[in-house]
């Protein structure tokens, strides 16, 4: 019988199945950060349980960290008094429950989807969840990784499995070479606007073919990540040679594990001829870099495309359309090169890694931001990133050019920090949503990729990055 | 106890892709606890000032035009909305909103995968149906405010002189009919879960170091 990834982490998983199709997963890893877990660990308390595995659990605070934080910061220098609350109360419950946190004075404290593959703590062929959508990232490792709601971590920690139906499987094949100036961001901002933001919904998402090959796990985990904006809980990526020395150079196994589990990780990979129930192929190299126009990452065309009008959007989609076009503020405008920017965000678990701050350097080198721009701002994803990027004198580079420099969070991809979006300010953003207020009330976000947001701080517009 | 219908006012909010950062603005993901969100369901578009933890409406701005300000809706307790419901961050507190506001059931043509688990967590249904059947309920609901009876016994919806069916996994529908606690049914193969964990431990030592 041939299997596809996701089936064989699955079999490899169910620790029960009942009759009706619902199961019980056993989880290998579980991250936690301070939004969705406060809730859990007092639903412990009241039931008075402690969690299952202990060494299972990695927790971090990303969303509501400060990004201007210095030297000597602690949770209690928060000054809003209601994300203190959130960091403080996370301190207390992995002090409480003895859990592993890498907590805001650490040094390697960043965005949980960042850090955690960083530090060795995802491992191929493990399950891995997190509150939160974007746990999906993991997938490119060859893991069976999803978000989940704060009950389903609250029920993690107390049974180390969760309850869930198997998905359907997904599989989406990029072949070729995409042309200069095209990034990973750009391959799955185009996914979903082929596909929808529904596109993927109830399916594990398979990236295979040559493209996928001839990646690094950095432009692996940025498809992933996207995954769940194509409406897919789960994303997944085989195991191949630059997975395993990823993983060498940053898990601390002993050699003798490691051997081990080599020999075991390089079976992870769908089976030639597995059945898919649904497959997709694109050819990579017909994709120009993408950007959004509207308040939904499916509302995606090409950067220098002209913006969709009325008269061409099909009618069950004009109401939504309409909606997204005035939020937006796009009535005077034909093409996205029209647009003025205001602020641009360098960041989230999407881009924030090593590899995308080098894009983004490689193309502002000696040149300064545009006077149009009144604020830009580079947040790596992590400790580990930001020590990287000075040690290679980014930071510099950033800086030179006007760029401001901060420590590591989520930062305006949510805008629970004070880093936040004004009312109608247009944003250029390396993040994962557009939606209406994400950034900030009544702010206006375009995704786009590293390169594209660079260029868009340098010119104040969207420019071509060929 | 046990709930095997659902009755009540529904309010028909005709939009696609409504995502959780729309169902409760992040800012009130900074409460730290598991009730109190109702005030602040769908905050972008119920108020037009901007919103923050500890508000209370009688001191914003409301927006009149809004579906739930409108007299008839206020105490809707069934949604009707089209596609892609609560797509986007998995933060429960989008289902924490639409419980405390007082919705029981969610009828839309498709769900975020995760938002939809989490309605199965919080005592609320949501009900998947084709786009034609919900094409055909908004119609109705042009015709005045509707009341619909849902009967989960049955898996049927009851619409003035329409009904339609709709299916949900036995499991999840049990949780909310007896009002099942996860942890607890899970903690009874607490002696399978041991077992496995004992092998994985062999089998997989690395992922125990
Ligand atoms: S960076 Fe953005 S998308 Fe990623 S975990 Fe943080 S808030 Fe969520």
């Amino acid at each position: 019988m041939k299997s596809t990834l996701y089936d064989k982490l699955w079999n490899e998983h169910l620790v029960h199945a009942n009759d009706s199709g619902e199961a019980l997963i056993y989880i290998d890893r579980h991250y936690l950060h301070e939004v969705t877990s406060p809730q859990a660990f007092e639903g412990l308390r009241y039931k008075n349980l402690v969690p299952w595995r202990l060494n299972a659990n990695i927790a971090t605070p990303d969303h509501n960290v400060p990004t201007t934080r210095g030297k000597s910061f602690t949770a209690d220098s928060i000054e809003d008094e209601i994300s203190k609350i959130q960091v403080v109360e996370l301190d207390k419950n992995c002090h409480e429950f003895n859990i592993q946190q890498f907590d805001i004075e650490s040094p390697e404290q960043g965005i949980v989807h960042v850090m955690g593959p960083e530090l060795g703590y995802t491992l191929p062929g493990m399950t891995i969840v997190c509150g939160d959508s974007h746990t999906s990232t993991h997938g490119a490792f060859g893991c069976l990784a999803m978000g989940i709601g704060t009950s389903e971590v609250e029920h993690v920690l107390a049974t180390q499995c969760l309850q869930i139906s198997k998905l359907k499987n997904m599989q989406v094949i990029f072949e070729g070479q995409p042309r200069a100036g095209v990034t990973s961001k750009d391959i799955v901002l185009y996914l979903i606007k082929l596909i929808g933001t529904a596109g993927g919904t109830s399916h594990a998402m398979e990236f295979s073919g040559s493209y996928i090959d001839s990646i690094s796990m950095e432009s692996r985990m940025t498809i992933c990540n996207m995954a769940i904006e194509a409406g897919a809980k789960v994303g997944l990526i085989g195991v191949d040679q630059i997975t395993l020395d990823y993983v060498k150079s940053h898990s601390s196994l002993s050699s003798e594990n490691l051997n081990l589990a080599q020999n075991f990780w390089k079976t992870l990979r769908s089976d030639d001829g597995a059945i898919f129930d649904k497959k997709i192929n694109i050819d990579v190299a017909l994709i120009k870099p993408q950007v959004t126009w509207g308040t939904s990452p499916e509302m995606t065309i090409d950067f220098d495309a002209k913006i969709p009008v009325e008269s061409n959007t099909p009618k069950d989609e004009l109401e939504n359309f309409k909606l997204a076009k005035a939020y937006m503020g796009l009535e005077d405008a034909e093409t996205l090169k029209d647009l003025s920017f205001n602020r641009v965000f360098i960041g989230s678990c999407t881009n924030s890694r090593i590899e995308d701050l080098r894009l983004a350097a490689g193309v502002i080198k000696g040149q300064k931001v545009s006077e149009k721009i009144t604020e830009a701002i580079v947040v790596p994803g992590s400790g580990m990133v930001k020590a990287q990027a000075e040690a290679e004198g980014l930071d510099t580079i950033f800086k030179e050019a006007g760029f401001l420099w901060r420590d590591p969070g989520c930062s305006m991809c949510l805008g629970m920090n004070p880093d936040q979006l004004k009312p109608y300010e247009r944003c250029a953003s390396t993040s994962n949503r557009n939606f209406e207020g994400r950034q900030g009330n009544l702010g206006r976000t375009h995704l786009m990729s590293p390169i594209m947001a660079a260029l868009t701080a340098i010119h104040g517009t969207i420019s071509d990055p060929s | 106890m046990s709930n095997s219908s659902i009755q009540g006012v529904v309010a028909p909010f005709d939009r696609d892709n409504i995502d959780t950062d729309q169902i409760i603005p992040t800012e009130y993901l900074k409460s730290i606890k598991k009730f109190g969100f109702g005030d602040y369901l769908f905050d972008g578009w119920r108020y037009l000032d901007q919103g923050r933890l500890g508000m209370i409406p009688s001191e914003r701005s409301i927006n009149q035009e809004f579906i739930l300000n409108q007299p008839a809706f206020q105490s809707s307790t069934i949604l009707l909305t089209r596609d892609n419901f609560g797509c986007g961050s998995s933060r429960e507190h989008a289902v924490w909103a639409l419980r405390d506001f007082g919705f029981q059931a969610v009828i839309a043509s498709s769900f975020g995968d995760i938002f939809y688990n989490n309605c199965f967590k919080n005592q609320i249904l949501p009900i998947q149906i084709s786009k034609e059947n919900i094409t055909l309920l908004f119609e109705l609901s042009t015709l005045g405010p509707q009341s619909f009876e849902i009967s989960l016994i049955e898996q049927e919806i009851k619409a003035g002189n329409i009904s339609m069916s709709f299916e949900v996994e036995a499991n999840q529908i049990n949780r909310i009919i007896h009002n099942l606690d996860d942890i607890d049914i899970t903690l009874k193969n607490k002696e399978r879960i041991e077992l496995f964990e004992m092998n994985r431990r062999n089998a997989r030592p690395w992922i125990f170091e």
